[in-house]
């Protein structure tokens, strides 16, 4: 490795949020003309980290020195003067403007002096030299609602590149890109090493890492967790092996249920199901009565639209389910609700719940009917219903007229929950039950996720964190780009397995 | 019930400047005049405000009670239509023409404001065309009593119109305030998604609200028409929409949906017409009613804004404070 002075060192970087430790004294260099791949699961601290550089957080505690002298990064626009760039995961493109007007916003050259008008000869003259160096063969003045995806990717590059860029940060720049389109792209992120440009390379797509990265940094749990420093030593089954190395938490320990409570019949049967993001992909499954299966997967795998496609809420290009036998037709969540069916979505504060609404209000509402005669809510009824459910799952709020808004976030994931267990539920649809909330309030709700499947619910978890997944599941499916890889029983359980079939390898 | 109280007290505040400026406030027939025109613009205003509550807007009230008007006036007077059948058709007009507003922004997905604003244009031209621009009247024709009590008389010395109001806004208190559909409206308007996500049809439930504001906007219509006895089709009703959404507005109801209550509607209503009664009464120029309207309608929001904030940072603390006697026990 180069002995000279890195480009880039960032070095002992923490940061905390509210209730979590999110990046844990880690530390990372990047020389110049560098490809580093930087990986690890979901959670593992990447994005914060990566936040931290581009300027879009602070950090709690550490350095980072440029070229060997220490800087303050305090937003996104200090960053991009000292040459960092960061092409999000979501491009962060305007489609109303066209191809120049991207690549030189905030940065427009200006002539006529106090008039500031925008110098478009230079600005159209420059950005066709630059696209056509990216290999891009469209004019500049295409608007950019008219471009592929790739094709306004290569805008945001070539954005950075006009802004000087010596740092580009791609995070997970192929999960929305066809084969041909990410072999294009591999070959232009070599060609911006050649030109001496350092590149840090955010992927989940392990063969992409091994093909371009000169060095691959391992995070986990917001640690470091080892760097393979050889080119030729970055290969699928390292990396897998380091970024899951772990020791499960306590949680689960000597605490694997097995399945003790799977009771015989045919429970959730999804026979075929396609979602309209994944459109060539048919999805099944099935979950006994009183089992939890585990669906495993990582981001932009196509487990939430699986799970929003079987609640309703997303009409499924095709939908073949029932519950103990029984066919479920299911047009929209109102149906989904009336069979049985029900889901605790993953953004709990835009979909589980109306923020604005009281506890009370938001546990009765899709049960108001049943509260009311002739229509009019029997509000001494639905009082009593929120007041019994706060105590049964234990919902710690002041009163029951408190708005949802101002708990916590474990409770309000209770109050979720709570709405649904005014009903019966066969099925319970649980999309990252424990995200955002609280190591106390995780275990409740594990505890409750047993007890509703004791009581012979099928359960089927969605999750990102690895342990969690492992720790409550009967089964594990696992979906990779929306194709479910394999199903994997108690035995072959490990974060190794898992993790294989979530990048891709068959099993 | 708080939100209503602070726009309360300011029309409190306002009747008694104005008896004490001007005494004639206080006459008898100044304040059935007002409780006319409160009647008169607070049945509409109840149905926008509806509308307002699922986040959306209906622009076209003016023009609608303008066509309504001079249909209604031909109906009677020059084709002879029995005064029942002319009432339920004006009614269900509206509520037809509404109902395609309500299936445009709930199917289509086209924004209330744009949709609302095509029906102010069109139903205005519709209007002038089909009675060539000239004004309709009921004159002195017999066999309307009925409409011309409903607009002029009184009952126990209550304007008839006040006397509808009391009962419209007593219905839809109920069914805002204690039915399933109010709560899925209020559900519906302060977010659609999780609304959905709770089984609730947030199309049907929209687009009723529409409908709804069409059955009384007609209603409002019907007295508009009889009260003025003869409509204008190029002026009748016009402006009448921002009458409406400045008093649902001012009542409490958020334009981001969500929000807003019968009581405050109607109190809203009642201080915008006494904002109009006193231009007249302090010998204001009447050149500067809008004007007087405007900044009232500014500062009200204001200051219900400010409250706003400072009510939930209050049960914010209460929280905090739950949370920490919660955490003390175990500490």
């Amino acid at each position: 490795m180069e002995t000279n002075t890195p480009l880039l060192e960032m070095v002992g970087i923490s940061k905390r949020f509210p209730g979590v430790v999110a990046l844990d004294n880690v530390s990372l260099n990047v020389h110049q003309g560098e490809i580093v791949a930087l990986i690890g699961e979901n959670g593992a601290g990447k994005s914060t980290l990566m936040k931290i550089l581009g300027g879009a957080i602070s950090r709690d505690d550490g350095s980072i020195n440029i070229d060997g002298t220490p800087v303050e990064i305090r937003s996104p626009a200090n960053a991009s003067s000292l040459g960092i760039e960061f092409i999000h995961q979501e491009l962060s493109v305007l489609d109303n403007l066209d191809v120049a007007a991207n690549i030189f916003l905030h940065r427009e050259p200006t002539t006529g002096g106090f008039l500031k008008l925008i110098d478009r000869n230079r600005i159209y003259r420059d950005s066709d030299v630059l696209l056509k160096k990216l290999g891009l063969n469209i004019s500049s003045r295409t608007s950019l609602e008219q471009l592929s995806i790739a094709q306004q990717q290569l805008v945001e590059i070539a954005r950075a590149l006009s802004a000087g860029a010596r740092i580009i940060i791609m995070d997970e720049p192929t999960s929305s890109l066809t084969l041909t389109e990410t072999r294009r792209l591999l070959e232009i992120v070599k060609d911006l090493k050649a030109e001496q440009v350092s590149i840090i390379y955010i992927s989940h797509r392990m063969h992409e890492v091994e093909e371009i990265a000169d060095r691959a940094v391992v995070l986990r749990d917001g640690r470091n967790a080892g760097e393979i420093q050889q080119r030729n030593e970055i290969t699928h089954e390292r990396m897998v092996r380091m970024m899951v190395g772990r020791d499960l938490k306590d949680f689960f320990k000597g605490e694997r249920p097995g399945n003790g409570h799977v009771q015989q019949g045919a429970g959730f049967e999804v026979r075929k199901l396609r979602t309209q993001r994944y459109p060539n992909h048919t999805i099944s499954f099935t979950v006994a009565p009183g089992e939890v299966l585990g669906l495993a997967g990582l981001v932009g795998a196509g487990r939430s639209e699986v799970a929003r496609a079987i609640f309703g809420v997303e009409p499924a290009l095709e939908a073949d389910m029932a519950v103990n036998g029984v066919d479920l037709h299911i047009k929209n969540a109102h149906d989904a609700i009336t069979r049985g069916v029900y889901l605790i979505p993953e953004d709990r504060r835009q979909n589980g719940l109306i923020v604005d609404f009281n506890v009370r209000e938001n546990i009765s509402l899709p049960n108001l009917e049943n509260f009311s005669s002739a229509k009019i809510i029997d509000r001494g009824r639905e009082t009593k219903l929120a007041i019994d459910a706060c105590k049964s799952i234990n919902i710690k709020t002041p009163s029951p007229e408190m708005r949802a808004a101002n708990l916590s976030g474990g409770n309000q994931q209770k109050v979720v929950l709570a709405r649904w267990l005014t009903f019966s539920p066969k099925v319970l649809i649980f999309d990252e039950p424990t995200r955002g909330i609280d190591v106390g309030a995780k275990s409740e709700i594990y505890a409750l996720i047993r007890k509703l499947a004791a009581e012979g619910v099928s359960v089927v978890v969605i999750s990102s964190e690895m342990e969690e997944v492992l720790g409550i599941s009967d089964r594990i499916a696992v979906m990779h780009e929306g194709k479910l890889t394999g199903i994997l029983n108690r035995p072959q359980f490990s974060e190794e397995a898992v993790m294989r079939l979530a990048t891709g390898v068959e099993g | 019930m708080k939100k209503e109280l602070g726009i309360f007290v300011l029309l409190i505040i306002l009747c008694v400047i104005v008896s004490v400026i001007n005494p004639n406030f206080l006459a008898a027939i100044n304040l059935q005049n007002l409780a006319r025109q409160i009647g008169a613009f607070g049945i509409f205003s109840i149905g926008l405000g509806l509308v307002i509550i699922t986040g959306g807007i209906e622009l076209s009230v003016g023009s609608m009670m303008a066509l309504l008007g001079v249909l209604l006036s031909m109906m009677l007077t020059e084709w002879g239509f029995p005064v029942f059948i002319g009432i339920i058709a004006c009614i269900g007009l509206s509520m037809v023409l509404s109902l395609g507003h309500g299936l445009l922004i709930t199917r289509m997905n086209m924004q209330p404001f744009i949709v609302t604003l095509c029906g102010l244009l069109f139903y205005r031209g519709l209007a002038r065309f089909i009675t060539k621009d000239e004004t309709k009247g009921f004159g002195t024709v017999a066999g309307l009593d009925f409409l011309r009590f409903t607009a002029n008389g009184n009952l126990l010395g209550i304007p008839m119109p006040f006397v509808l109001l009391i009962v419209i806004a007593a219905i839809t208190f109920v069914v805002l305030h204690r039915s399933v559909y109010g709560r899925y409206l209020f559900a519906t308007g302060r977010n659609a998604e999780a609304a959905r996500y709770a089984g609730i049809n947030t199309n049907r439930i929209i687009t009723l609200s529409y409908v709804i504001a069409g059955a009384l906007t007609a209603v409002s219509g019907i007295i508009f028409a009889f009260y003025t006895n003869s409509v204008s089709p190029a002026n009748h009703g016009n402006a009448y929409e921002l009458y409406g959404i400045a008093a649902a507005v001012l009542g409490g109801c958020s334009l981001r949906g969500g929000e807003g209550s019968v009581i405050g509607i109607l109190i809203g209503t009642a201080l915008l017409q006494v904002l109009r009664n006193l231009v007249n009464l302090l010998g204001i120029p009447s050149s500067l009613d809008f004007a007087v309207m405007g900044a009232v309608i500014l500062i009200g929001v204001m200051a219900d804004q400010i409250f706003t904030e400072r009510r939930n940072r209050r049960q914010l603390a209460l929280v905090r404070e739950s949370a920490a006697r919660d955490a003390t026990p175990a500490a």
